[in-house]
């Protein structure tokens, strides 16, 4: 580990605590009510979601337009868990309960990656989409009609595990392994298959393998979403994870930039908050949600950040240090 | 039998409305490679348009049947020029994006002009019933079809004969190569949004007038399973279309009268993903492989 990479994982790491501080100290005096609160657990949830599926849209670079179907699994899966292990009695701290809860959800749905990536993904670009589209409708289809989870009417007594404490943690977590998965020997391979298919598997990368990997770990982690969101709302309803849901969470991502995760985070709070800021203008709201959205992809096609990452490090580099870096957002941690 | 054979219409009937919205959608594709996803909402503002040139103006039929497509076909022409030119070079899912953007901003418009509450569709087709051989068809029922197929046979003769529909074909076979021509690419896909959108608008008429109703998402679903009869028979061919929205309306129709009502959507959906899995490029599609 060369000075440069200790130096920037230290600022990284004093500027997460520093962030988690004034959180606290901000709900700890008041100025942030519960409502606020709930947005920032909601946004938490969003940004878990927009960096699962950045792993396929951005770094294997698919259009997924399926990702409610595997949340709605991991949600579904997880809740029904914790509700079936506290009819048995068993009597587990909420965080043990919370983690087993998320393991259940993502496994489930990472198991459900494999079994639909599997065949799917010999097919290219639109007709992917429009597949993935279907897995997840009939995913929901599903859960309207299966009984034991509520069917059409909702699954009800969900134990709520959720606070900030502990989403704020679990974000950065997430966070943290998406981006060194990125970085990893695999994540390259998964970038590779992106910018130029034949040639990484002329290279002797096993492409298809890739592929259903990066789409079972964006699988994975947005059971884990599901399951946080599960344990949040305390209710689950199918209607939830339509299909504008997954259109939703993909415009997050375009928004941030395919492939950037700093840019999934970034436009993941946008994304969340601005909604609630206008709801003043109530009806008006969809509206301008709409209207800003077109205007940025016609001003800014690649979405913001495109595929650089923003970096903390190179930030102070330039505003403090006034180094000369050639290019300031470019590369680098979180 | 009978019964059977009633489905059998009611299949024609709803599977002729998708065909309608689906060419549409794959005409568009053929073009400049977008999924339109404000096409479903091209075939509400139709719906909601007839309904008022109908209920408040007293418009006749064919009137506001033509009115309505010459309309509709100029939102579609300003839909492109606004939102999708300034995107023709930028990364597709850039231009992917704002036509869900399009399709949020339209639906929205439309609740706050209409109001959420659905609104009754008037028959507006001369009712009566027509018996045959032990089934009963309604008018409205043969009108739609007929209408339908009507007008596919239309635009497949303006496609294969006229000097614009032989542009279109050849600006989506290759936009370079259409350009060296001399064909003029901006008119040509300018044509093919208007023809896309009126068609999608006399889509959205009879679909109402088939569910006697009109409200602001009711673009969504239809809009939906359009775009699946589309890529269904093989995204960007005409006639592929056209068929692939006869077999989702007859299996959506098949399922609901046999099978059941809540897991129609999911079967539909389940046969497109089976297709696709034998057939990568759609029934009617070519399979071409990539060459380095």
């Amino acid at each position: 580990m060369n000075k440069n990479i200790r130096r920037s994982y230290i600022i990284n790491a004093l500027a997460i605590i520093a962030l988690y501080i004034v959180f606290i100290v901000l709900i700890q005096t008041k100025i942030m009510n519960n409502y606020m609160v709930g947005i920032a657990i909601s946004t938490c949830i969003m940004i878990i979601m927009a960096l699962s599926l950045n792993i396929v849209a951005g770094f294997l670079g698919e259009m997924a337009l399926g990702h409610a179907g595997f949340m709605a699994i991991g949600a579904y899966s997880s809740a029904y868990f914790t509700i079936s292990l506290i009819d048995a009695g068993v009597v587990l701290p909420n965080l043990i309960l919370l983690i087993l809860a998320m393991i259940v959800g993502g496994v489930v749905a990472g198991l459900f990656g494999i079994i639909i990536g599997a065949p799917t993904l010999r097919l290219r670009g639109d007709y992917l989409g429009i597949v993935t589209i279907g897995f997840s409708e009939i995913i929901r289809i599903f859960f309207v009609n299966f009984q034991p989870t509520g069917g059409a009417a909702g699954l009800k007594g969900i134990t709520r595990l959720l606070n900030f404490n502990n989403i704020f943690w679990i974000t950065i977590v997430i966070a943290i392994l998406i981006f060194t998965l990125g970085r990893s020997k695999h994540g390259r391979a998964i970038i590779s298959i992106r910018e130029d298919e034949i040639a990484s598997e002329s290279a002797g990368i096993p492409t298809v393998r890739y592929k259903v990997l990066a789409f079972s770990i964006a699988a994975f982690f947005a059971g884990i979403g599901g399951a946080l969101y599960a344990h949040y709302q305390a209710f689950l309803e199918p209607s939830k994870f339509s299909f504008m849901f997954s259109i939703e969470m993909f415009v997050i991502v375009v928004l941030g930039g395919l492939g950037s995760l700093t840019g999934s985070i970034i436009s993941a709070i946008i994304l969340t908050v601005l909604p609630e800021m206008l709801r003043g203008f109530a009806e008006y709201r969809l509206l301008i949600y709409s209207l800003v959205l077109i205007v940025m992809m016609i001003f800014r096609p690649q979405g913001m950040l495109g595929r650089s990452e923003f970096s903390l490090t190179k930030l102070i580099d330039s505003l403090i240090l006034r180094k000369n870096t050639k290019n300031p957002v470019d590369g680098g941690e979180i | 039998m009978n019964l059977f054979l009633q489905q059998l219409i009611n299949g024609l009937n709803v599977g002729s409305i998708y065909a309608l919205i689906a060419i549409g959608y794959t005409m568009v594709y053929g073009i400049i490679k977008l999924i339109n996803f404000a096409h479903g909402e091209i075939m509400m503002f139709g719906a909601y348009f007839a309904f008022i040139a109908i209920t408040s103006l007293q418009m006749p039929v064919w009137v506001v049947l033509i009115l309505t497509m010459a309309i509709m076909a100029v939102v579609g022409v300003v839909i492109e020029f606004v939102a999708y030119r300034p995107l023709r070079n930028a990364p597709r899912l850039s231009a992917l994006i704002t036509a869900i953007g399009v399709s949020l901003f339209l639906q929205n418009l439309a609740l706050i002009i209409f109001k959420p509450q659905p609104k009754v569709m008037p028959k507006i087709f001369p009712e009566m019933m027509i018996h045959i051989g032990g089934i009963d068809i309604s008018s409205t029922t043969v009108i739609t079809i007929v209408l339908s197929l009507i007008f596919m046979v239309l635009l497949d003769l303006f496609i294969r004969k006229t000097k614009q529909g032989r542009a279109m074909r050849a600006v989506s076979e290759d936009k370079d190569a259409a350009i060296l021509m001399g064909i003029n690419v901006n008119r040509t896909i300018s044509l093919t949004f208007a023809l896309g959108s009126a068609l999608g608008a006399l889509g959205g008429i009879l679909f109402s007038v088939a569910y006697i109703q009109v409200y602001p998402t009711m673009g969504v679903m239809p809009g939906l399973k359009a775009f699946i009869a589309a890529v269904l028979g093989g995204i960007g061919i005409v006639p592929g279309a056209m068929l692939g929205g006869f077999i989702i309306g007859m299996v959506e129709t098949m399922t609901k009268a046999y099978l059941s009502t809540t897991w129609a959507d999911a079967i539909v959906f389940g046969i497109l993903i089976i297709v696709l899995l034998f057939k990568p490029t759609g029934i009617l599609g070519k399979n071409t492989r990539e060459k380095v």
